[in-house]
């Protein structure tokens, strides 16, 4: 296949030899895998964005718990705060981030209708980023797309090179790929080079390497809303760092190896189990008694 | 033929709120019900792993039934697919069970019945929607199920040499389908093929056709219902 990539090496490489964009070869690549025309995965992509789309704008004005009961509403608080910047730390678009990301994971908890990107744990990252990122820039929605394709990309070397399972690689695997993802998008948009996009990305998913799936009683509510928010800040600020001519020492490729390698060592009592972590607490214990679970450990 | 998809990364468009334990779990009950054909009566889900730990808060009890009962990943009929099953007198129990290391830990296992017939399938969900069918009664397989089209033919036939280039040449001599390949799996005097396909989706009068005119054929199923998700 002339598209086919399977690390970042080789899709840096695509982008030279094409003069494009990570996001031309990942329509490309698309086009090619499934015989279908490049405006047939321009369109689907769209539909994409529209129903991830749907689901920030009802996530925003929601104020639903989830079925547990034990989150929804913060989405909202935040987005308050949008109205009073001054007594926030953080600019519009990290806040506004940090918002739609709450917006999206609430949906997600409350079992309404969502775009797993990659996965449903984490899509709260790549929409916030970049749908934030899209208002603040001109021509947003059209660079929109362009994030979309690029972070999709690159969350295909990541599913190819390690996982996105987080029963097999904890919850680096889940968000630490979307912020991955989020941080490659949000740098392609801003017009930063193929290379770039894997420094952002490659210096935003270290930071996740190793991370415990520990969510309480297995609802994919506690830490993971909250973690999705915070994987905006982290998106945007290794996009910053890139943007600014910070390159990862290590680069993607190997990150992704060490991910890999990360994940399959990993005790299984923080991959999704609710054995470990935050789930064995005395609050996560008190969640999983409510629900009937057996209780296996506290600490 | 088998690169992911972006869509597979970018997707699938799903009710929440697990990918792996809602909508892939959905997916392996479509696929479970696609290859049993017909309304199954009872349905027992063993549950292995990861499925087994947190079932419960990811819906993915629901999520199961619902593939069964033919519903999308989008579907947000899935927060009620207890009730219609209910309603649609379809008996269904969830057990836990230890199935094997070799499985990843997102497996589960179908047993589907009816008065006529009785089927099993293993399936895991390996993260972000993308499931595999590892086991269809005694065949050990290996079917992935991606976002976008799943083109293949399942078909279980008598051991014999003739069945599959049979088959083949009369997939091939379809306008717009040819077979790109084909797996096997023999287990005691019967065999179970799948025909991998590629080009345009096969029609349901085209392989109800194959099925009558093939001899030596128990059953062939397509898969390309389940193309849109
Ligand atoms: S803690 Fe686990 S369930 Fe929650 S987002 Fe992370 S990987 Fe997903």
């Amino acid at each position: 296949m002339k598209y086919h990539f399977q690390t970042a090496e080789e899709l840096i490489k695509l982008t030279k030899r094409h003069n494009v964009p990570i996001s031309e070869i990942a329509k490309l690549y698309e086009s090619q895998r499934s015989g279908n025309a490049i405006s047939t995965i321009r369109n689907k992509m769209k539909l994409t964005r529209d129903f991830m789309y749907k689901a920030v704008k009802t996530g925003i004005k929601s104020n639903k718990k989830s079925i547990m009961g034990i989150s929804g509403g913060d989405a909202q608080k935040i987005y308050e705060s949008l109205k009073n910047l001054k007594r926030m730390m953080g600019n519009k678009v990290t806040i506004r981030a940090m918002a739609y990301a709450l917006a999206v994971s609430e949906q997600n908890a409350r079992m309404g209708r969502i775009v797993a990107f990659p996965t449903a744990g984490g899509a709260g990252v790549v929409p916030g980023v970049l749908f934030s990122s899209a208002e603040h820039f001109k021509a947003g929605k059209r660079k929109l797309l362009r994030g979309l394709f690029c972070a999709s990309a690159v969350g295909l070397i990541i599913a190819e090179g390690s996982t996105i399972s987080a029963a097999k690689g904890g919850c680096q695997a889940e968000v630490g790929s979307a912020v991955a993802m989020a941080a490659a998008g949000l740098t392609e948009m801003r017009g930063g080079t193929p290379e770039q996009c894997f420094d952002a990305s490659a210096i935003a998913f270290k930071s996740y390497l190793g991370l415990a799936c520990d969510p309480l009683a297995g609802l994919v509510e506690v830490p993971c809303i909250k973690r999705n928010a915070i994987g905006c800040m982290n998106a945007i600020g290794a996009s910053d760092m890139a943007m600014a001519g910070v390159q990862s020492y290590v680069p993607f490729d190997e990150v992704v190896r060490a991910a890999r390698d990360i994940g399959r060592t990993m005790p299984r009592t923080i991959k999704e189990t609710a054995l470990g972590g935050l789930a064995i607490t005395p609050t996560g214990n008190r969640v999983k008694k409510k629900l009937g679970l057996r209780i296996t450990r506290e600490l | 033929m088998d690169e992911i998809s972006i869509f597979d990364i970018a997707g699938p468009i799903m009710v929440g709120p697990s990918s792996s334990h809602t909508a892939g779990a959905c997916k392996i009950g479509q696929f479970a019900r696609a290859l049993f054909h017909g309304t199954p009566r009872k349905v027992t889900f063993y549950l292995h792993g990861s499925f087994a730990e947190v079932y419960k808060g990811h819906a993915t009890d629901r999520a199961l039934l619902g593939g069964i009962l033919k519903m999308r990943t989008s579907d947000p009929l899935i927060k009620d697919s207890f009730k219609v099953a209910a309603k649609k007198k379809i008996k269904y129990e969830f057990k836990k069970k230890f199935l094997g290391k070799r499985y990843h830990p997102n497996t589960v296992k179908i047993v589907l019945e009816n008065s006529r017939r009785k089927m099993s399938v293993i399936g895991s969900s390996v993260g972000g929607g993308v499931i595999e069918i590892l086991k269809i009664d005694n065949f050990n397989i290996h079917l992935r199920g991606r976002a976008g089209k799943y083109l293949s033919l399942v078909v279980q036939h008598d051991k014999n040499k003739t069945v599959v280039p049979e088959l083949k040449a009369k997939v091939d001599a379809l306008k717009g389908i040819r077979v790109h390949d084909v797996e096997q799996r023999t287990y005691k005097g019967k065999t179970l093929s799948i025909l991998h396909m590629g080009g345009r989706r096969i029609k349901l009068p085209e392989v109800i056709e194959l099925e009558k005119t093939t001899k030596h054929v128990d059953f062939i199923r397509s898969l390309s219902k389940l193309e849109k998700q």
